[in-house]
């Protein structure tokens, strides 16, 4: 058993999951959504030892290092992110339809790596040589996983609230009847961000600290700072939203969906479209 | 008049207070942003060339090619530091009340602000009852104030009150890290250093053109590269020393010096950057052996070089590896491509190979039979060089952040009050955050409190 072959176990699971999350808003019962998290649980639990695995073939090579240095890696990384700030907030809410919005993701960054990234396990380049690679890329990618959540719940109040004004039609009235009352996914939404915030921050100051420890400059307007600035900048403007009438509920939503398409621009459009000191893209 | 201008006074200082400016600054700030990631910042001929003079010319007026120091832009941020100033300035003054001047007295009108209230079922004396109700507080809770009024006894607990100052700390953090950029950008440089192995500089050249001098001599005594199996680089080194007024500095000699592991000296740091080959070019070493009088002879050349031979030949080097496996697949070891040129010959280019392969190199020479041994290689080293005295005070405004993050964000401030009158004790409760949450707490200490 190789880590390929749990990664591509996971892949599965994860897809099972989604039609498991599916079923549920379909047939409105409670036991399938509770065997959608359990299924999330486990394919959480297969991929964790898949990425330990994968930690130790590195070491196996010669050159072990933590599996965060490469686009496949960080892909594989952050869905199992997504994964966990799911089942944190499914854990604690219980809100299981929120399962269908945010288990895709991890999904779709599953199957992208394992059937369109080179997977193969590469020793690490003098610049990645560093302590500070596990602190960045970590608090980083648990950021951009909870503001993944954040968009899911957000598009899932964006239809309910699209689906309630417009007098609702019977077929996706049935459906919606599982999701979250619209004030809740409001405070989810913020709840999530809550989360990813402080985190993006974090893995904005030690990318800083790394920049300055690697080359004397912890802020040079590279693309991929700028961009995880601009990133800040947005929920920053949503965590004040909240505070302003007229932009708590649907504004606050499009934000949140906003914040995130910037999110995934800094992490891949970035490397793909723009040039910088990021080069797993590459 | 004069309420005119109050008046306007009294806009432009609301315009500052609002946070829809602070929408509108933060959006905004998030688009622009957007174009210098677009457009390449700094002179970049290549992408100069792909566009016309008319746009050069609209960008290059519009600060377009060094966008996040544009005037424009800047003045952005100094909006941004206003605004959180002003709004600081506005709302902190009420919260700092809350948190030094705590209400320690719910009298029945303050009550009914309150979201959570119960009767508590003691029965007792209202000294009896303080002293139970007091203990069960600070050890279920916090230790709390008491204040007699009109015969009421009152008690004031509370977890946490400085948590509403976060969201002031995150505003102050933020104008900490501005002043930190300040202080770096007036008081530091950054810069960069070229020095070839064996070699020393006591200047180096700044980024925006000038020359720096440091003070001391940083000599690059070696400089190492390695390499992978795959080719990918594994390591850049450099091994510097430090003289200080012609004197080696003591514990700052042959300091390796790697990618993220840089060297400091009186507050300049040296980082490695880059590196290659030395103009000195290499020294390669071959063996000369006349096969009539076996005679051998030790032979050192630099690139190009003409060196003559015994005999009256001469020899170039014309350019040479350590390893001729990716070049010629049946051998290994160095190799070099020369020109060779019999005593009154035609000059004869040709491939020799370590005396290994002496089989391989008597096919050229006549009667020298002539071996290549290897080649020592030149480096210069690449160093960023940096001092910036203003990037503690951002690691500071950074920690500020993240501390007055945590405190806004997953701190609550949680008050309770409990008055007790001769009609028997009222307990309430309210918390700054998370009210769903508070009320299952309030709900558990009320039970607590029964018991006591």
């Amino acid at each position: 058993m190789s880590s390929s072959n749990l990664f591509n176990v996971t892949m599965v699971i994860y897809m099972v999951t989604t039609c498991i999350f599916f079923a549920f808003l379909a047939s409105r019962n409670k036991a399938v959504g509770l065997a959608g998290t359990y299924a999330a649980l486990i394919g959480f639990l297969i991929q964790t030892a898949a990425i330990g695995m994968r930690w130790k073939e590195s070491y196996d090579q010669g050159h072990g290092h933590a599996p965060l240095s490469n686009l496949f890696e960080s892909v594989v990384f952050f869905s199992w992110t997504i994964i966990l700030i799911y089942l944190i907030i499914d854990f604690k809410y219980k809100y299981r339809a929120v399962g269908f919005f945010v288990v895709p993701f991890a999904l779709f960054g599953m199957a992208w790596a394992q059937l369109g990234l080179d997977s193969g396990i590469e020793p690490l380049v003098p610049a990645l040589q560093s302590n500070w690679l596990m602190y960045h890329v970590i608090t980083c990618f648990l950021g951009y996983a909870a503001f993944a959540v954040a968009c899911g719940i957000s598009i899932m109040y964006l239809i309910r609230d699209k689906v309630e004004k417009g007098g609702g039609n019977s077929a996706a009235g049935g459906m919606l009847s599982m999701f979250p009352a619209i004030r809740v996914l409001d405070d989810l939404n913020y709840k999530a961000i809550m989360i990813g915030f402080p985190l993006l921050t974090l893995g904005i100051v030690t990318g800083a600290a790394w920049a300055n420890y690697a080359w004397g400059t912890y802020w040079s307007w590279d693309p991929k700072e700028t961009w995880s600035l601009i990133v800040w900048f947005v929920y920053a403007a949503f965590l004040h939203a909240r505070i302003t009438r007229g932009w708590v509920g649907r504004r606050a939503a499009i934000l949140s969906v906003i914040g995130f398409a910037a999110t995934i621009f800094c992490y891949l459009g970035v490397n793909l479209f723009l040039s910088g000191l990021h080069s797993y893209g590459k | 008049m004069t309420t005119n201008k109050r008046g306007l006074a009294e806009q432009l200082w609301d315009f500052f207070c609002s946070l829809r400016l602070t929408i509108f600054l933060l959006i905004g700030l998030a688009l622009v942003s957007i174009i210098g990631t677009v457009i390449p910042q700094g002179p970049q001929r290549e992408y100069l060339a792909t566009i016309s003079e008319t746009k050069i010319r609209l960008y290059s007026s519009l600060g377009f090619f060094d966008m996040y120091h544009s005037w424009w832009f800047i003045l952005l941020l100094y909006l941004l530091t206003l605004n959180l100033i002003c709004c600081s300035i506005k709302r902190l003054p009420r919260v700092w009340k809350i948190v030094s001047e705590p209400v320690l007295v719910m009298d029945e009108s303050f009550e009914r602000t309150l979201s959570n209230t119960q009767e508590l079922k003691l029965k007792g004396g209202k000294s009896e009852l303080k002293d139970r109700v007091s203990a069960a507080l600070a050890s279920e809770f916090a230790r709390p104030v008491v204040t007699e009024k009109d015969g009421v006894i009152h008690l004031f607990a509370q977890k946490n009150p400085w948590c509403r100052l976060g969201v002031y700390v995150v505003h102050f953090s933020i104008i900490v890290v501005f002043i930190g950029a300040l202080v770096g950008s007036f008081f530091g440089y950054k810069g960069y250093a070229q020095i070839p192995e064996g070699g020393s500089v006591n200047q180096v050249m700044g980024r925006n053109g000038k020359i720096v001098n440091l003070g001391f001599d940083v000599r690059c005594e070696k400089f190492t590269v390695t390499f992978y199996d795959t080719g990918a680089p594994k390591e850049f080194k450099s091994i510097l020393s430090v003289f200080d007024g012609g004197k080696p500095v003591a514990g700052l000699q042959n300091i390796p010096v790697i990618v993220n592991d840089p060297l400091t000296y009186k507050g300049v740091t040296f980082y490695q950057a880059s590196y290659g080959q030395s103009d000195e070019g290499a020294l390669y070493h071959l063996t000369v052996l006349n096969r009539k009088t076996n005679k051998a002879e030790k032979i050192d050349a630099r690139q190009g070089e003409r060196v003559a031979l015994p005999g009256g030949a001469f020899l170039s080097v014309m350019e040479a590896t350590q390893n001729v496996t990716p070049f010629m697949k049946e051998f290994d070891g160095p190799g070099a491509q020369v020109e060779f040129t019999p005593p009154g010959g035609q000059p004869e280019p040709f491939v020799i190979l370590s005396d290994k392969y002496q089989s391989f190199n008597a096919q050229h020479g006549g009667d020298l039979l002539i071996n290549f041994d290897g080649m020592d290689q030149k480096f210069y080293t690449g160093l960023q060089v940096a001092k910036d005295p203003g990037v503690w005070v951002v690691w500071t405004g950074c920690a500020l952040m993240v501390i007055g993050i945590i405190m806004a964000f997953f701190m609550s401030h949680r008050r309770v009050w409990a008055r007790i009158s001769d009609d028997g004790v009222t307990v309430g409760g309210s918390a700054s955050k998370n009210p769903a949450g508070f009320e299952m707490q309030f709900d558990d200490l009320v039970e607590k409190l029964n018991k006591a």
